[in-house]
């Protein structure tokens, strides 16, 4: 079982994998907190364009993975004030990105293969020297993580509060989704970027089911990312089934009865509430208080007074 | 180009185009009044696991994806609204199909072409069986809307209402699903599953900027897919590269066109509000 570790793309796929699950595990948490995992599935599917392009000038898929979900990441976080139909723009330039993205691939001979590997990932398409670009990047996503990581918190949370309290919300937005850019370019080489999203929403999904703080939260969805990854790749080099059927499975597997069980532990009087409420606000609403507000501008949620 | 019409390919390609260019328009016009492009892309998703499934069973592809997408739809449509703001369990089932797709393929083949193939589509291979089976469906999603047109109508604007005057608002909305399914089903041969979104969502998207009433939207929709699918085969077969890509390319012109004719011919302030039912994608928040 464990004799596949002789062969060093098995050892590059690991080394990557593992980089990838951290990172995912952490700014996965902040994607879903933050409400975003449409702009996590649009990013990567942005990203495919990018790596064709990069295969059809002959340079290695991660720097065209870089350029364009970086510069994807820009453009949605600039266009996203401007356009109302934000949402449908983004979908408009993701397929049309995917349409250029088979467009560059058949261009270049033997394309089927790449755009295989490129939506599903390789485990042995991974070289000595992709590992240090990704352990170069991840170094740079913890050290910007580290510097911004509170007050991003902190806007994730409570936007309106934090703009109050002079935090450039904008701003750290973008940021942000840039580091989301920055993961899926890295994670696009061990699973692929259709399926990128296993990795990113998964385990932190499963995470904030488990735990109420922050900090657990993370170092949970950063362990289950690892046990996925590892486990995926050690199974994918023991059969010959691939490994991001083995990885979404696992996320998938475990998320499941994490789910029905934590929907039915906190029962159903969360369910009206929508997705922050139920799952990342504590919950200040007593039940058995109900019926005695006495003051009625306190019975509105803090968000709906400010945005009407 | 009138003398490539002789090869038996070409006018299968055409003819089949053409079927699921309109079915595409107008199904894709409801798809827009609803809110449901996020299930569009879902039953998609679906269908890859439905056509890597076929292959493995041996049946046709088409059969595969007609059979998972219908089966999926009639779960859609019997959670209904339960499935609203959901948007994390649904992006994992969906992960979790594209997975098990991947499985299927590697156990049936070491091909990557018959991936791609469903991915990015396949419009030169379409067979005279297949054509066939395209303008059978297309006749039957046509008529059934045909007959629904009005009660569909009523129940996408204001199901509430709709309901209290008697229209069966649940089971209508059900029966949608099942034609969405098709057409889906249909566009993939075309477009393939990741640009089914092409076909279905972004005409009708247009259309809407364009136009308010839903008659004259409908046909502007069915005018674009149509326009979009048939220019996109002619320059693919002048041009030599993928259909998909044209038909994609086209299509998104069309819209970034009408959002500008937009902007321009009704300046933002004689704007009403638009109607809560006709964001295409309800279940995604608005903070980025």
């Amino acid at each position: 079982m464990f004799a596949v570790f002789q062969y060093p793309f098995i050892q590059n796929a690991f080394l990557a994998g593992s980089l990838v699950a951290i990172m995912a595990g952490i700014l996965g948490y902040f994607l879903v907190a933050r409400g975003l995992t449409f702009a996590g599935h649009a990013l990567s599917s942005i990203g495919f364009a990018g790596a064709a392009g990069a295969v059809l000038l002959g340079v290695s898929p991660v720097y065209g993975l870089l350029v364009s979900t970086v510069g994807a990441a820009i453009a949605i976080s600039v266009l996203g004030r401007e356009i109302r139909e934000r949402d449908v723009a983004i979908g408009v330039i993701m397929t049309f990105a995917l349409g250029l993205g088979i467009l560059f691939l058949s261009l270049y001979r033997g394309y089927a293969e790449q755009a295989y590997s490129i939506l599903f990932g390789t485990i042995v398409g991974i070289s000595r020297s992709d590992v240090l670009v990704t352990a170069g990047l991840s170094l740079g996503i913890l050290v910007v993580l580290a510097l911004v990581g509170r007050p991003l918190l902190f806007s994730s949370f409570d936007p309106v509060m934090a703009e109050a309290r002079g935090l450039p919300v904008a701003l750290l937005g973008s940021l942000f989704l840039i580091l989301v850019a920055l993961t899926v370019s890295i994670a696009m080489q061990v699973i692929g970027v259709l399926l990128v999203f296993a990795l990113l929403v998964g385990p932190p999904a499963t995470a904030i089911r488990l735990a109420h703080r922050p900090g657990p939260i993370m170092l949970l969805s950063i362990s289950l990312g690892l046990v996925y990854t590892w486990l995926g790749i050690l199974l994918a080099a023991n059969s010959s089934w691939p490994v991001s059927f083995y990885i979404t499975t696992l996320a998938f597997v475990v998320y499941l009865p994490v789910r029905l069980y934590s929907s039915r532990a906190t029962g159903e009087r969360n369910r009206p509430g929508g997705r922050h409420t139920t799952v990342f606000a504590p919950d200040l609403h007593d039940p058995a208080e109900e019926g005695k507000d006495t003051n009625p501008a306190q019975s509105f949620p803090m968000e709906e007074k400010y945005n009407g | 180009m009138v003398e490539l019409f002789q090869h038996e390919f070409v006018r299968n390609a055409f003819l089949a185009g053409s079927v699921v260019a309109i079915i595409s328009g107008m199904v894709g016009y409801f798809v827009v009044l609803r809110g449901q492009a996020f299930a569009c892309e879902a039953l998609s998703h679906i269908g890859f696991t439905g056509a890597t499934a076929a292959a493995l069973l041996g049946i046709s592809a088409l059969e595969g994806m007609f059979l998972f997408t219908m089966v999926a739809a009639l779960g859609m449509g019997l959670l209904g609204k339960r499935l609203r703001n959901r948007d994390i369990e649904v992006g994992m089932i969906l992960t979790f199909m594209l997975g098990l797709g991947v499985l299927f393929l590697s156990i049936v083949t070491h091909n990557a072409t018959t991936a791609v193939n469903i991915l990015f589509g396949s419009i030169l291979s379409v067979t005279q069986n297949d054509v066939l089976v395209t303008i059978g469906a297309g006749l039957f999603t046509i008529i059934l809307l045909v007959y629904l047109y009005r009660p569909l109508l009523f129940a996408s604007f204001d199901p509430d209402v709709a309901e209290t005057r008697g229209v069966p608002a649940q089971a209508i909305s059900v029966v949608f699903l099942l034609l969405l399914a098709v057409c889906v089903s249909e566009a993939m041969k075309v477009v393939g599953v990741l640009l089914v979104f092409a076909l279905l969502v972004v005409p009708a998207a247009a259309a809407e900027h364009l136009t308010h009433r839903p008659f004259s939207a409908m046909l502007l929709s069915i005018a674009i897919s149509l326009v979009s699918t048939l220019g996109g085969l002619v320059l693919a077969f002048i041009g030599h590269w993928p259909a998909s890509f044209y038909i994609v390319s086209l299509t998104s012109l069309f819209y970034f066109a009408s959002l500008g004719i937009r902007t321009i011919y009704y300046p933002r302030r004689y704007r009403e509000p638009s109607h809560p039912s006709r964001e295409v994608f309800p279940d995604v928040p608005k903070i980025i």
